[in-house]
């Protein structure tokens, strides 16, 4: 069984070479580096807000924060990651203006029963997501990721969606390694099982063997 | 190794980071524990439909709205100085 590859391998320097430039006040160099991820920076303001207008301030607000605290950025990470970590508190703090009955919070700690089995374990079928039309998916994929809390869709977008490094993604989001890979195990396990109400294989007629 | 050693190493061995004698063991697991197998196998599937699913995709034309407001406060903001956000 193979195992899975990260997706997103820019080379740094490049990078660096753009936020030399934005630094030194040449406006074009940012609009390149706005080009280059506010693509991933949407996609992760709106799997933590899940509403697409607050998915769009934060893009918004994110670039605009970054541009003008770059001179603060201290090029000991990559640039992306340091932006990752302005939209993800972004993205968290308007949860927060818009939940404020709820402590949304990465520490937060859901008590799961993550060192014991799953407890449904039944197979899907092949190609389950050809069941589907693309959009009935989208919309089981966007039910399914709502109902994990905050804390935990957020490292398992930054690191299954958008293929930050375990190291990349505790760095954006101020955990340690140990509290990555468990909060990762976990949303993978629950979106697994959640996932498997509309993915299971049907008890006849699909040629089990 | 138990069905629960497994669970414990399932995302360093989903993410390739495993050392090979654990990795090799916990092969050996899952040639014989059919529940072991599916859930490994449906998390893997799990991880591969969300990173292909192109949820959240954003739109061209909503794309070069947000680009060109974010480039007009950065513009804004220089002028004002650096106490203006």
């Amino acid at each position: 069984m193979g195992t899975i590859q990260n997706k997103l391998e820019e080379p740094v320097s490049d990078e660096l070479t753009l936020v030399r430039a934005a630094k030194q006040g040449d406006d074009s160099a940012f609009e390149e580096l706005v080009r280059r991820y506010d693509r991933n920076v949407f996609r992760i303001a709106q799997h933590i807000t899940q509403n697409r207008e607050d998915a769009e301030d934060v893009v918004q607000e994110a670039f605009l924060k970054a541009y003008s605290n770059l001179a603060k950025f201290q090029e000991q990470s990559k640039f992306y990651t340091w932006l990752v970590r302005i939209a993800v508190n972004e993205a968290l703090m308007k949860l927060r203006r818009k939940k404020p009955e709820r402590t949304v919070s990465l520490d937060e700690d859901i008590k799961t029963e993550d060192d014991s089995l799953p407890r449904e374990i039944a197979d899907w079928s092949p190609n389950p997501e050809q069941q589907y039309t693309q959009a009935e998916l989208r919309e089981i994929l966007s039910k399914t990721i709502q109902g994990l809390p905050p804390g935990f869709r957020t490292v398992f977008v930054l690191r299954d969606v958008e293929g930050l490094s375990t190291e990349e993604t505790a760095a954006a989001l101020e955990l340690s390694v140990p509290a990555v890979k468990s909060r990762l195990l976990r949303a993978r396990l629950q979106l697994r099982e959640r996932l498997g109400r509309y993915f299971q294989k049907r008890e006849s007629g699909d040629g089990e063997q | 190794m138990k069905c629960s050693d497994f669970l414990h190493e399932l995302t360093n061995y989903l993410d390739g980071v495993l050392d090979e004698p654990t990795k090799v063991e916990l092969e050996n697991h899952l040639s014989w524990c059919h529940n072991c197998y599916v859930v490994c196998d449906t998390t893997k599937k799990t991880i591969e439909i969300y990173r292909d699913s192109q949820l959240y995709e954003l739109p061209e034309d909503l794309r070069s709205r947000l680009r060109s407001a974010i480039m007009t406060k950065c513009q804004q903001h220089k002028k004002r100085g650096p106490e203006s956000v």
